[in-house]
């Protein structure tokens, strides 16, 4: 930066010089508030998206700056939702950017009194050991009379109403070729 | 060129500070008809411009946990229970065997909560009676907090009741006096004649909280500088609307331009008073008025005081060229009262 | 609506701001009451009473739309000469079965041969929820009915409906829910006057009605007037459900739930369903119309996209593979058998049951009991942390050192961080763009399961038990992409929407299915989402460039239709009812259904198109009957089979409450579904005694600011601050009766447990008189737990498990309890505060109301004494 254009920038100049001799407007714009935009302008990528909290099905804009959610907001051209969000659906980036979100995988042991940590591959193959051992455990191939039952009831879950229908497609048919019966979600709440 | 009144009355301010060929100054209509309460707008906000926490503690103003406009909560969404018919419906409690309304006493009770917002002068520390009367509505003639809620001595039971919602915000005045009195230039006019805090210029001296008639601006303690709505100057400089208009689910929160948003405003209380709602009105979008019209102006549906809001805020800087006439003046008396006490003292 | 829905609430605005009345029923005045034209506080649990207050003022006046209610109802459908009312049986239908409470439906079912002679048992209904099926069909019945269309029939629905409401009057109106007539009147009057060929009117319910021990019977009440009025299948009618989850909807249309498979097809049973065709020929009724008839062909599709080309015609398309059920099978059977140590694993994905579910603490207890315990999630909920946190460390009834389960906690990716559909509560799917990676071990749903199957078949790959066929025969090959090797959720719509075996051409509609297997279709009702090989899902053109309608955002189900059942916006000839209401209508020139939707009908079948006689299925759906999915065809005013709890609704009280049903000696659904688990006491009611020491109602919902369990609010900062703290709403009056103070504390005390809340004393809360009696309501939000940046008792606590008998929801909106001021005592002090309340209502031991008491005359009370 010259020497000139240093002193052209400062206020005082501006303000002697420019159109405001009073210096509340033009004159008084910091280098921030000149440089300034909005982040939305700026992001990398922009992804088409729905809100996850309640069943209206507002549509989101999510703004990606440096692979970090940096705003989410609502569409405008939603003919459900007219780019409108409620507080939950405004707090969407705080919910995917919460410092309390668990990002490792925990496990606590029997008759255990803390968290310790565990390997994802680790805690998937402990997992299928389990549903295994269960599912073994508590088969039951037919009925007092003879007919087949090819089930568990020694396994259960539930959720499924905050996933994609993509997930539940795939939970029910893994759970149902498994023999576990017991599958449940919000629908009875 | 400034105006020559341009401390007081009407005025485009934005060429005033010097914009030239400055865009047509933009604004909120806050129709509070409409609002719902949800509170959007106040998350939009902050999520939009990363406006820390202000507290979580349960205030007991109906569903208003935010409490008031402080650097930390730059959109509030006031609640208020009031026994009074809502224009358009039919009395809520109609032959429910009730007693005498609470709401009042409610309010009174919640009055004395005031809580560490982090911020400075933050949440006030609220006036029990003038809460209880604002409960009460323009029409309230009781004397609250004689009895704990319910316990009224009345016969009378409660058949009318509204619960008025309103989203409050920086007014964006004509006339800004929180600008006009910032001495280190960090409080400025945009071209969209809104007013601005530059954080990158604040240092802190306080001296527009004690100037703002609407108790809008406030403090951060821990960074000692002072934070308010900036009607979202970075989203207007790229065309966008500000955040909390464009969450605002009915339309309760709208932006604009500031001219056709009062013929608007203007025609939606025609309509209101159609539909059987007399006491809608506006409020801060009369030029002529205290602050020379606010940038965010506002439908109510009762007196402003209900809402907490200044039934006729003048800014504070209105008197600056009479009271520097007047300082002059004085400093003059003095100096010819010293002058004659000298020359007095001359035997 | 504004209070849990404000984005949705919008288009109420909208609609005000065009003349529309708006009335809001509530127990507690909200955010909606707020801008509403008229609002109705009404006891919890009453409102069939309502409803059938204005059902019976529809039919009195005779203000029915009565040419719709003709053409397109069962109105004119004359019931079988067996029938008997509620009117003679003291608050029962004919039918029913001690044994089992449960009733046999025979005396229910259309006059004629053949009409639904032979339907499943009715217990067996009810412990697998089969009302559930009937979200996108109706329940079976042959097409061929006998008809008086003038209504005057004695034996025709109209009629029949007409007795069965008599007594539903303004007075008796005022005197079940405390609503003064006054007030009903102005209701009924503006929802009759609203109602027509010119103008329709829209019911809105969010579904807390729907978990009440009588919750289908609410909505069925409200289908009933919409019908009468002409407000189903047309623009600005029908019945809304504002549901609560991003995708339930599709959760339920792709369900996770045990007693359903994909498109509404029942999960088998073993003695019901033993083999592929008793399953299809369960499912439809010979002689029955529409397109449920092709249950078959949705059943192999399928069968052929789970187990592909091991699913053969020869084996039956690997149907033996399904496991089947017995029974109840349902969550809270599950957590009755968790306690009781009969199940070993849980998973748990994105639901918090320790707050979310009824009987929190029974939740608690359950997931102590398990061998291990599975939670993904975005946060450290409390299902999560039920060891560490949990209320029954601090009374002593876990303890961390005794308590074996063993807990995963994997972390779930959040919405922006995978890519897949949700389906939204008016059947829309909308696709979801990845944003961003999700962080550290987080993963979705679909890498998990993908992944998890992917590893079991492996260790299986050897195995010769025909246990593990269905396993390895299994469909499970989906292409990987990224570092996480995360499985493409486009390839499973394409399964999902249905593909020709041979050629993999993706289906454009369910009616190119075949049922022999040269197509396979994971879920009928979403074949079209994947037409042309093109994600409809994604589609995302502006409002501002296409119609009102807006059929070219996201895509509905099914065949992309917005209203169901649009045939019915046009009269029986075809036309449009009026100008205003113009939808879909017969184009005579081209000879074709034409409109601004998908019309809900075969193209070109003209009005006046009428079936043969021994005709079914689709072909046998006449030119005049819009309810395509229905077996006759019409709409149902009255249901003949289907419905456990009775063709119509009636009235019954809550199973907790403080009064005596004035309507009927018959208290309570007498068909409900009770568990006598030692865990689940529930508080008497009348006409036992001791109902006193419960006197008042309790009630719960949402708050704006949080969701459900809280799991996605508690934990979110600009969320959390805006309702800090849990607490109860109470009336002034209620208030000077205990003693309670605005921003103290009061506790609540049921059966099962005692809850604190700070109070907020409102005018928002009134007393009601309800039979001549005050009866006094509270509300609170049940979105608190333990964990998070707020935290507080939780609301669902306080209830019992009872549950409704078509769709084994339970009861949890409705409750009594006691209200002291204070906060609760802790520790073993609170075990004793519970059980002194079991002590006082009188049995130390578990409490279970009686299913029947029309044995029980109320003097003075009972109409019928």
């Amino acid at each position: 930066m010259g020497v000139r254009s240093w002193f052209e920038g400062w206020p005082v100049y501006r303000q002697l010089t420019g159109t405001d001799p009073l210096g509340r407007g033009a004159a008084s714009k910091s280098a921030g508030s000149l440089s300034l935009t909005a982040r939305t302008d700026t992001a990398d990528s922009v992804a088409k998206s729905v809100c996850p909290y309640c069943a209206v099905g507002c549509a989101q804009r999510v703004y990606v700056k440096d692979g970090q959610v940096s705003q989410i907001e609502g569409d405008p051209d939603s003919p459900i939702s007219r780019g409108r969000l409620c507080p939950k659906g405004a707090a969407s980036k705080s919910l995917v950017t919460s410092p309390l979100r668990q990002t490792t995988v925990r496990y606590r042991r029997p008759y255990g009194t803390e968290w310790e940590d565990l390997d994802l591959d680790t805690a998937m193959n402990m997992i299928a050991d389990r549903v295994l051992a269960a599912r073994d455990e508590t088969w039951e191939d037919v009925d007092a009379e003879g007919r087949p039952l090819n089930r568990t009831l020694g396994i259960s879950s539930l959720g499924g109403a905050t996933l994609d229908n993509e997930e539940n497609y795939l939970i029910k048919k893994l759970f149902t070729a498994m023999g576990a019966l017991q599958i449940e979600n919000q629908a009875r709440i | 060129m400034p105006h020559a009144n341009s401390l007081y009355g009407p005025l485009d301010p934005a060429p005033d500070a010097g914009y030239v060929d400055a865009p047509p100054r933009m604004g909120f209509f806050t129709d509070t008809s409409v609002c719902i309460g949800c509170k959007a707008c106040e998350v939009a906000c902050k999520e939009w411009n990363l406006v820390p926490e202000s507290g979580r503690d349960l205030l007991g103003m109906s569903y208003d946990n935010t409490g008031a406009l402080t650097a930390n909560s730059w959109r509030h969404v006031a609640f208020v229970e009031q026994p009074r018919p809502a224009g358009w419906a039919t009395p809520a409690f109609l032959d429910t065997p009730d007693g005498p309304p609470v709401s009042p006493a409610t309010a009174e009770v919640a009055a004395h909560t005031s809580t560490d917002t982090g911020t400075y002068p933050g949440l006030p520390s609220g006036s029990p009676g003038a809460a209880a009367r604002m409960s009460g509505g323009s029409e309230f003639l009781g004397m609250p907090g004689a009895h704990p809620p319910g316990r009224g001595s009345g016969a009378e039971g409660r058949t009318d009741f509204r619960w008025l919602m309103m989203s409050d915000v920086c007014k964006h005045c004509t006339h800004a006096a929180c600008l006009d009195v910032c001495p280190t230039g960090s409080l400025f006019r945009t071209e969209f004649g809104t007013v601005v805090v530059q954080e990158d210029i604040c240092n802190g001296c306080g001296y527009c909280i004690s100037a703002c008639p609407y108790g809008v601006i406030d403090q951060r303690k821990d960074d000692g500088r002072a934070w308010k709505c900036t009607l979202c100057y970075d989203r207007l400089g790229v065309g966008m609307t500000p955040a909390c208009a464009q969450a605002c689910p009915t339309e309760s929160i709208q932006y604009g331009e500031l001219e056709e948003l009062r013929e608007r405003a203007a025609a939606r209380v025609a309509t209101l008073h159609e539909r059987g709602v007399p006491e809608a009105r506006l409020y801060g979008h009369d030029p002529d008025d205290g602050v020379g019209g606010d940038g965010a102006f506002f439908l109510l549906l009762d007196e402003p005081e209900v809402y907490g809001l200044p039934p006729d805020p003048v800014v504070t800087t209105r008197d600056l060229p009479a009271m520097w006439k007047r300082a002059g003046l004085a400093a003059m008396t003095m100096a010819a009262a010293t002058a004659v006490a000298f020359l007095g003292r001359r035997p | 609506m504004a209070e849990a829905h404000p984005v949705g609430f919008q288009w109420v605005m909208e609609a005000k701001r065009r003349g529309a009345k708006v009335f809001h029923v509530d127990p507690r005045f909200t955010r909606t009451s707020a801008l509403a034209d008229g609002y109705l506080p009404i006891r919890a649990g009453t409102d069939i009473a309502l409803l059938g207050g204005v059902v019976r003022y529809i039919l009195e006046n005779e203000l029915d739309f009565r040419e719709y209610v003709i053409s397109y109802t069962n109105a004119a459908t004359i019931v079988t000469e067996e029938y008997r009312d509620t009117e003679d049986m003291h608050g029962l239908f004919s039918g029913f079965k001690e044994e089992n409470a449960s009733y046999d439906q025979k005396s229910w079912r259309y006059a004629g041969n053949g009409q639904n002679a032979a339907t499943r048992d009715t217990e067996t209904q009810r412990e697998t929820a089969a009302g559930l099926e009937h979200e996108s069909h109706g329940a079976p019945v042959n097409g061929q009915t006998e008809r008086d269309e003038t209504l005057q029939h004695p034996r025709c629905v109209y009629q029949i409906l007409k007795r069965h409401y008599a007594r539903y009057t303004p007075e008796m109106v005022e005197r079940v829910c405390g609503i003064s007539q006054e007030k009903f009147l102005e209701l009924a009057e503006a929802w009759t006057r609203n109602s027509g060929r010119e103008r329709t009117g829209m019911l809105v319910y969010s579904v807390g009605w729907t978990q009440h021990s009588v919750g289908v019977q609410y909505i069925r009440t409200g289908a009933i007037i919409q019908l009468l009025l002409g407000n189903v299948g047309r623009p600005g009618g029908g019945v809304m459900a504002l549901r609560g989850h991003a995708s339930i909807q599709g959760s339920t249309d792709i369900p996770t739930l045990f007693n359903l498979l994909p498109g509404y097809l029942p999960m088998p049973h073993h003695s019901d369903h033993p083999t592929l065709d008793d399953w299809v020929d369960s499912i439809r009724h010979p002689g029955q119309k529409g397109f449920w008839g092709n249950a078959r062909t949705y059943g192999v599709n399928l069968l052929k996209a789970y187990w592909g080309d091991a699913a053969t015609a020869e084996n039956d398309y690997c149907y033996g593979y399904m496991p089947r059920m017995t029974g109840d099978h349902g969550t809270y059977q599950q957590v009755l058998d968790m306690i009781d140590g009969k199940i070993k694993g849980y998973f748990l994905l994105g639901q918090n049951p320790a707050v979310g579910s009824a009987h929190g603490r029974a939740q608690r207890l359950g997931m102590a009991n398990l061998d291990w315990l599975v939670v993904r999630d975005l946060f450290e909920i409390e299902s999560a942390t039920f060891w560490q946190h949990a209320p029954e460390i601090e009374t002593g009834e876990i303890v961390p050192e005794e308590c074996r389960t063993e807990v995963f906690f994997l972390p779930a990716a959040s919405h922006v961080e995978k890519e897949g559909s949700f389906t939204q509560t008016q059947r829309l799917l909308q696709w979801r763009e990845k944003a961003v990676e999700p962080p550290g071990d987080a993963r979705s749903e679909l890498w998990f399961f993908y992944h998890l199957g992917r590893i079991i078949r492996e260790r299986l790959a050897t195995s010769t038990r025909p246990r593990d066929r269905a396993l390895l025969d299994l469909n499970w090959n989906y292409p990987t992409h990224g570092p996480n090797a995360e499985p493409s959720a486009e390839a499973v719509l394409y399964e999902i929407n249905g593909y020709e075996v041979a050629s993999g051409r993706p289906l454009s509609t369910f009616t190119e299915m075949k049922d022999d297997g040269s197509t396979a279709g994971g879920c009928w009702i979403y074949t079209g989402v994947y037409a042309d090989g093109v994600n409809q899902a994604a589609r995302r053109k502006s409002r501002h460039e296409q119609d009102w309608v807006a059929a070219e955002w996201g895509w509905a189900w099914p065949a992309n239709r917005r209203i169901l059942y649009n045939r019915a916006s046009a009269d029986p000839d075809g036309n449009p009812w009026s100008e205003r209401k113009r939808y879909v209508w017969w184009d005579p020139d081209k000879g074709e259904w034409t409109g601004y939707d998908v019309p809900d009908f075969e193209k070109t079948k003209p009005p006046s198109y009428r079936p043969p006689a021994d005709s079914s299925g689709v072909a046998g759906l006449a030119g005049d009957d819009p309810f395509v999915l229905q077996g006759d065809g019409k709409g149902w005013l009255y249901a003949p089979t289907g419905v456990l709890d009775g063709p119509m609704p009636t009235h019954y009280e809550p199973v907790e409450s403080p009064v005596r049903n004035p309507l009927y000696r018959q208290q309570a659904n007498p068909t409900r579904k009770v568990y006598t688990h030692p865990i689940n006491t529930l508080n008497p009611s009348p006409p036992e005694e001791h109902s006193q020491v419960f006197p008042y109602v309790f009630t719960v919902s949402r708050l704006t600011e949080h969701h459900t369990a809280g799991g996605m609010s508690r934990m979110v900062r600009p969320l959390a601050e805006l309702q800090p703290e849990m607490f109860v709403e109470v009336s002034p009056e209620l208030a000077a009766e205990v003693g309670l103070n605005h921003l103290g504390w009061a506790h609540l005390i049921t059966t099962r447990a005692a809850v604190e809340a700070k109070v907020l004393v409102t005018d928002r809360l009134t007393p009601l008189r309800v039979d001549g009696r005050i009866i006094h309501q509270v509300w609170l939000p049940y979105h608190f737990g333990f964990e998070g940046l707020v935290t507080g008792d939780s609301a669902n606590d306080l209830f019992g498990i009872s549950l409704d008998p078509n769709v084994l929801i339970q009861e949890s909106k409705v409750g009594t309890c006691d209200v002291r001021p204070g906060r609760r005592p802790r520790g073993q002090e609170l075990l004793d505060l519970v059980a002194d309340y079991q002590r006082r209502s009188g049995d130390l031991g578990p409490h279970y109301p009686p299913q029947v008491t029309t044995d029980v005359a109320d003097s003075g009370r009972d109409p019928e004494v």
